[in-house]
């Protein structure tokens, strides 16, 4: 007899969030790459579930009573900040907003005094969004909760590439032997190196497009394929995941003009057609239209996923912090 | 230093001599702060009754080390490290000589900073104190500094510790005037336009840790042109910490044409790779940065043919504030006085190089560049010492080491060699514990 797989629409939102809630396997979140592929696909069931509560009238629930879950952003991000916050409030968490960078927090103080600090605030959950790679690893060091690495310099977004993968999950049924391109400025986004590693885990074949001067070194050893010609990388691939383009990047001379990328490495209809048919169109937002992407790529509903994956955001992280709580809960803490 | 100190005779040892390339049993007597007899394969005669007699029990004596590169926080910055404490962590690792780093606070670019150094340096007992001058003022890469007047003073060399002369016609001048005191520049080759914002080594390991890089090359197009402007003014060039394969081809050009040009290595790069700051380790964290694993044992090599001519501990002591922070955010140096001797040991042990060579590399080596009779074992050299027993496990502890710092890579490492004892001018500075 062959097992059902699980329903992605289930009839009741909480029964099944109760059944596949499962513990994390470790106290932090911190890399996509914590997560093997029986632990990655059981957190995007849990997510589904979590989709189907998002989209009731009544979307609260009890999961996260009594926790307090700290967003610490020393970097500004209004819809990471706010998807973790709207997640953390509909699982029932008292949660804290702390802006680090702008507060009495940073006069002076390294980010272990920081860590200690909030610590001694005993917080469960610490979402940490930081400009330095490393930053959310060396705070869940001295921390007794469980951190989540919400944007680590240009090291690793984890939660993104959940709500990634939900999205192309929930669009194409499966991720497994999908193509998947991560276009554009590859070198400085924490969210291609977290897609990178999570697609893999859940058996979709990476391909890396841009600019060689965006291109981290010997990308091809990622167990990607590297191209530096888009319409060449995007032959028949599935799901094209535009990345932001730092504008500031433009001074540090990686590439000559915003109207040249737009040209070579934008996505537009014309690049688009080289995709398989029903190819679906990605971005992590904010969008900088006209010069990694085309808006009528973007705004065209029918290839577009980029309002799925902010709604998933909110699903993708709901997943993660219950998942997180249970293994506290687990564990005695 | 003080006095004198009764005659010592250290017997029943494995003797170590670098000058005459001599490795087996032997003996030293010591007097006056000099070394008066050498055994060589033989036995003293028998010794007047007022000589102290210190069985070696078969451990090695060789020379204490000369380190040509060491920062202290004095002046300026106290709390990360004094003379006093530098010093004692030297004692503590063999180490009898060592050359403080100008980029102090102030900067040593004056003949009065010099003669401050050497002046609170004659008080500390526990290792002799030399300093380099800086070679622009204010180590800022643009005048020159007063070169003559800080030689006259005593600075041993002239260099701009970490900060590359980015101005050629500086760099150019630099040469040309120290040549005629005969000064040795020592440079650190690196592009800084390439450098720039770089944490990390360049390549795969940093791209996979998103942290932002410096390329190997930042160091081979600096050393290609002090290599042109060597050749072109005739002076006399130490490459401060060679880290890279691609630098040491041009380095072995260089030595093939038969300019003056001498290499140091840090024991850092000699003993990690880039992969030691894996989890962002920021105590694995220097300048240069830990390169790729070719890159080290290119190094190896390099030291082993004798292209590379010192070893350096590369000793910059930063407290845990400065360090416990994100890679990227997090100073950049390693405290290496007192872990230099048994972490080079490490090749002895894994046969890379003989034993006499290793020694050389940091005791007649450095002496010679910068022109101390120190660094051998013979009748009239000063009676620096260190005595070693050279199989003695160790663990190191970097909460006990003597550094006001503890900002140790080896923290936690297995390496083999002791340091039982260390004299400075005759007198035992040092003696283990136990």
């Amino acid at each position: 007899m062959t097992a059902k797989p699980p329903p992605h629409e289930p009839a009741d939102p909480i029964e099944t969030i109760r059944q596949r809630i499962f513990s994390f396997p470790r106290r932090h979140f911190l890399s996509a790459g914590d997560l093997n592929a029986l632990q990655a696909t059981e957190l995007l069931d849990l997510a589904d579930a979590f989709v189907a509560l998002n989209r009731q009238t009544t979307k609260s629930l009890d999961i996260l009573k009594g926790r307090t879950l700290m967003n610490l952003f020393f970097e500004n991000s209004t819809r990471t900040q706010s998807s973790f916050e709207i997640a953390g409030k509909r699982l029932g968490a008292d949660v804290v907003n702390m802006s680090p960078r702008t507060s009495s927090i940073t006069k002076g103080e390294t980010l272990i005094d920081t860590a200690v600090t909030l610590n001694a605030m005993r917080p469960d959950l610490l979402v940490v969004r930081h400009a330095s790679s490393g930053a959310a690893s060396l705070l869940s060091q001295k921390v007794s909760g469980s951190v989540i690495n919400a944007g680590d310099g240009q090291h690793e977004h984890p939660t993104q590439a959940v709500l990634d993968a939900l999205s192309i999950r929930r669009a194409f049924g499966r991720v497994s032997g999908l193509t998947v391109a991560i276009c554009g400025d590859v070198l400085h986004s924490r969210v291609a190196r977290s897609n990178v590693a999570l697609l893999h885990t859940l058996g979709a074949s990476v391909r890396l497009v841009g600019p060689p001067t965006l291109m981290p070194a010997q990308a091809e050893r990622w167990g990607v394929t590297v191209h530096h010609d888009m319409k060449a990388g995007l032959a028949g691939v599935d799901v094209v995941m535009m990345l932001r383009l730092q504008l500031e990047r433009m001074q540090g001379a990686f590439v000559p003009s915003t109207r040249e990328y737009f040209r070579f490495y934008g996505l537009d209809r014309d690049k688009l057609a080289k995709a398989a048919p029903k190819a679906k169109v990605m971005h992590p937002g904010p969008m900088n239209r006209g010069v990694e992407i085309d808006s009528d790529v973007a705004d065209d509903p029918e290839i577009s996923l980029i309002q799925d994956q902010v709604e998933m955001g909110v699903a993708a992280r709901m997943a993660v912090l219950a998942s997180l709580a249970h293994r506290l809960e687990e564990h005695g803490k | 230093m003080n006095g004198p100190t009764p005659p010592l005779a250290l017997i029943n040892a494995r003797l170590v001599d670098p000058e005459s390339g001599y490795d087996g049993p032997g003996g030293v007597i010591v007097s006056e702060g000099v070394i008066a007899d050498v055994a060589k394969g033989r036995e003293f005669g028998k010794l007047s009754k007022d000589v102290r007699v210190i069985d070696c029990g078969g451990a090695m004596l060789a020379p204490g080390l000369i380190d040509l590169r060491v920062k202290t926080g004095e002046p300026g910055a106290e709390t990360k490290e004094t003379l006093a404490s530098a010093a004692k962590a030297a004692a503590a690792g063999g180490v009898t000589s060592f050359v403080v780093q100008p980029d102090t606070d102030p900067a040593v670019d004056d003949p009065s900073v010099v003669d401050f150094i050497l002046r609170r340096s004659r008080d500390i007992d526990a290792a002799r104190i030399l300093c380099a001058g800086a070679a622009t003022k204010g180590l800022k890469g643009e005048q020159m500094a007063e070169i003559g007047l800080m030689r006259e003073a005593g600075c041993v060399y002239v260099t701009d510790a970490d900060r590359p002369i980015v101005d050629s016609k500086v760099m150019q001048r630099i040469l040309t005037y120290a040549r005629g005191f005969d000064t040795l520049l020592a440079h650190r080759p690196l592009d800084p336009w390439l450098a720039k914002g770089g944490a990390a080594t360049g390549g795969e390991f940093a791209g996979r840790m998103g942290l932002p890089s410096i390329s190997p090359m930042a160091e081979r197009i600096m050393l290609e042109r002090d290599v042109a402007l060597l050749e072109a003014t005739g002076g006399r060039l130490l490459v401060d910490q060679v880290t890279s394969a691609q630098a040491l081809e041009t380095l072995a050009r260089a030595k093939q044409k038969g300019l003056r040009i001498h290499a140091s290595v840090s024991i850092n790069h000699l003993s990690f790779n880039e992969l030691d700051i894996g989890d962002y380790r920021s105590f694995a964290k220097v300048t240069p940065p830990l390169r790729g694993e070719d890159d080290r044992q290119a190094l190896i090599e390099a030291l082993a043919s004798g292209l590379i001519d010192i070893v350096v501990s590369a000793h910059a002591p930063a407290p845990a504030e400065d360090k416990r922070l994100p890679f990227d955010e997090a100073a950049p140096g390693a405290v290496g006085l007192e872990t230099l001797l048994p972490a080079l040991l490490s090749l002895y042990h894994e046969e890379r190089l003989p034993l006499v060579d290793l020694i050389r590399a940091v005791t007649l080596a450095p002496a010679a560049l910068i022109g101390l009779q120190s660094g051998r074992i013979a009748p009239g050299a000063p009676a620096d010492l260190v005595l070693c027993d050279l199989d003695a496990p160790l663990i190191i502890d970097a909460g006990k080491l003597l550094s006001k710092s503890k900002n140790s890579p080896f923290d936690g490492r297995r390496l083999q060699g002791q340091v039982l004892m260390t004299i400075v001018d005759g007198r035992v500075v040092h003696r283990a514990e136990g």
